[in-house]
């Protein structure tokens, strides 16, 4: 990162503790209504240390990559399918747009029905949400490939498998990634969801925790920010990733 | 006649047709002159297999549920190791005609064959060269190169060694690293041509390459194509509407019509090998370039006409005006 971008981030992040701290003071609000900024840091770092936050984040985290992981193989595949078969696309995207359709809020309490309070039902729902964007965003990839490459695979004899791994996917790359990026950011909801409607470990499970039965505000914004800091952060993997693979051809 | 046939067959009414059919086609060789042989059936081994046979091939498309012909009845051969131009304005079939030799498309009629055994589909004794340098822009330069043999299953360190041989002939290897987008438009080319070498095909097609570059690279590619093709000995067919390049690379020139694509004439070229840019400006260049003229320029009608009376070669020169730096655009009396 360039030092002016550095810059303008940390200042940035400063105006925005500013501002906050500045409500807190002029609104007068109690601490179960917002409690100010250092004191959510102070909570937070201590939260940390005494190991309160870390199994529950471990538990989310999980949840996270294996849902992400499933949504978007998923959706890259089926997105792929879409594209390229009729068939496909006429059998699969009514199911596509209801799953879309459906509120996950509703959705959450009957996986934890059905599949119970474990990993499994937060892993379907961080799938469900990631599947989308990748599928939309691998059929549009795929399609908007170029025609003339297509005809360059064909005339060196490329197996389907060939022009799928060598041509298509590469060249629908940047779009798959940009998917990935929404996807990667929904899985954080995805999860957090989930272990709302029913679950012992992760963080959704210490906010209410913290809000309903400790009435620790600090340590429900300490949480939340622990949320936000992992939607970045694999926000930012996805940006890296799209660098090293997409970054030096385009 | 061809070896292949005929003892088999007694005289059937097909065969009759397709005697009939080649009598018809060598009237349109207005001017085959002794003197014009094309210095490459010289170099071929004594063989009289003929690289290229392009044989009575038509093609239509549907567009728009209308039947569009686009090549109606086009039969030329390219001799072992020899160069043909095909030049035609755009709408004459040109680049489908390359799709067709190289099998990636199926005449609706007539037969292709590539030194003496009918095209497959999507043949891979043919080397394509397209309009744009098709590269895979993820890809580097030698990765770009290498790309065919990936796809045959060739290991990685061969098809690199072979891929930088070949950036070596065509003259890019200190920039087997780059990216195409860092490349220029030239190199671009460049790198394509060395893709479609990388497996040793018999046959190089090349349709308009070098159009997307100025006037003067394209005179340098012109010459490079053809030193590249005293190394490789591959027979060439090269795709242009640019007539310069056309009369300084190949041996002979097929004039296509606009749509449908049909043979208007077979031109050789009279000039000998090796060429060098300054054939350009010479007597023969300019007398060859004159009949293409006159046969791109003519009305269907005059061509109608021209046909009728099988018109020899003075009477085109005539009409042309000749020699064309007298009067270059006052062709139609």
């Amino acid at each position: 990162m360039k030092r002016a971008t550095f810059l303008s981030v940390i200042a940035a992040a400063v105006l925005f503790v500013v501002a906050w701290k500045l409500i807190v003071v002029v609104g007068g609000y109690p601490v179960f209504i917002l409690p100010p900024p250092e004191r959510v840091f102070q909570r937070f770092v201590e939260a940390w240390g005494d190991g309160t936050i870390e199994p529950h984040f471990l538990a989310t985290l999980t949840e996270i990559a294996i849902g992400f992981a499933v949504g978007a193989g998923v959706g890259v595949v089926s997105g792929y399918l879409l594209a390229r078969s009729a068939v496909a696309e006429r059998l699969l995207s009514p199911y596509l747009v209801a799953a879309q359709a459906t509120p996950i809020l509703v959705l959450a309490p009957l996986l934890v029905v059905w599949l119970g309070t474990g990993l499994l039902p937060k892993v379907v729902i961080c799938a469900l949400i990631v599947f989308f964007p990748v599928t939309v965003a691998t059929m549009v990839g795929i399609r908007s490939v170029d025609r003339r490459l297509l005809e360059l695979g064909r005339s060196l004899r490329a197996t389907r498998w060939q022009v799928f791994a060598h041509l298509e996917l590469p060249a629908a790359m940047p779009q798959i990634l940009g998917g990935m990026r929404v996807g990667v950011t929904l899985a954080v909801i995805g999860a957090i969801v989930g272990e709302w409607a029913g679950a012992d470990k992760g963080l959704g499970v210490l906010i209410n925790l913290a809000r309903g039965s400790l009435f620790d505000y600090p340590l429900m914004f300490a949480t939340l920010l622990t949320i936000v800091l992992i939607a970045v952060v694999l926000y930012l993997i996805v940006v890296l990733a799209e660098r090293v693979l997409v970054g030096n051809w385009r | 006649m061809d070896p292949q046939e005929g003892s088999r067959r007694s005289k059937s009414g097909w065969e009759k047709q397709e005697r009939a059919r080649r009598r018809e086609r060598r009237e349109h060789l207005v001017f085959r002159l002794p003197r014009c042989r094309p210095v490459a059936v010289a170099r071929n081994g004594g063989s009289l297999l003929p690289a290229i046979t392009v044989d009575g091939v038509s093609k239509s498309f549907v567009v728009d549920k209308h039947a569009l012909t686009v090549l109606e009845n086009v039969s030329f051969e390219v001799p072992a190791h020899g160069i043909s131009a095909v030049l035609g304005p755009n709408g004459s079939g040109k680049s489908t005609l390359l799709r067709l030799i190289s099998g990636l498309i199926e005449p609706d009629g007539g037969r292709i064959e590539i030194n003496g055994r009918a095209v497959a589909d999507a043949d891979q004794r043919v080397g394509l060269v397209f309009q744009e340098p098709r590269l895979l822009p993820w890809r580097t330069a030698i990765d770009n190169v290498a790309f065919p043999l990936q796809l045959a299953g060739v290991g990685k360190d061969e098809r690199r060694g072979r891929a930088r041989e070949l950036l070596e002939l065509v003259g890019v290897e200190g920039f087997s690293q780059a990216y195409p987008h860092q490349l220029s438009g030239g190199m671009r080319q460049r790198v394509a041509i060395a893709r479609a070498l990388v497996r040793d095909p018999q046959i190089l097609l090349l349709d308009e390459p070098f159009s997307a570059l100025d006037a003067i690279t394209r005179e340098r590619f012109n010459a490079e194509l053809l030193e590249l093709w005293q190394r490789t000995g591959t027979a060439i067919v090269l795709v242009t509407h640019s007539i310069p390049e056309a009369i300084y690379v190949a041996d002979e020139v097929v004039v296509l019509s606009a749509s449908p694509g049909r043979v208007l004439a077979r031109v050789p070229v009279p000039l000998g090998r090796p060429r060098t840019p300054a054939v350009l400006d010479s007597e023969p260049m300019t007398r060859t370039a004159a009949m293409l003229r006159a046969y791109l320029s003519g009305t269907p009608a005059e061509l109608a006409q021209q046909e009728a009376a099988a018109a020899p070669i003075h009477d085109v020169l005539d009409r042309a005006g000749a020699p064309a730096f007298f009067d270059p655009f006052g062709r139609v009396p």
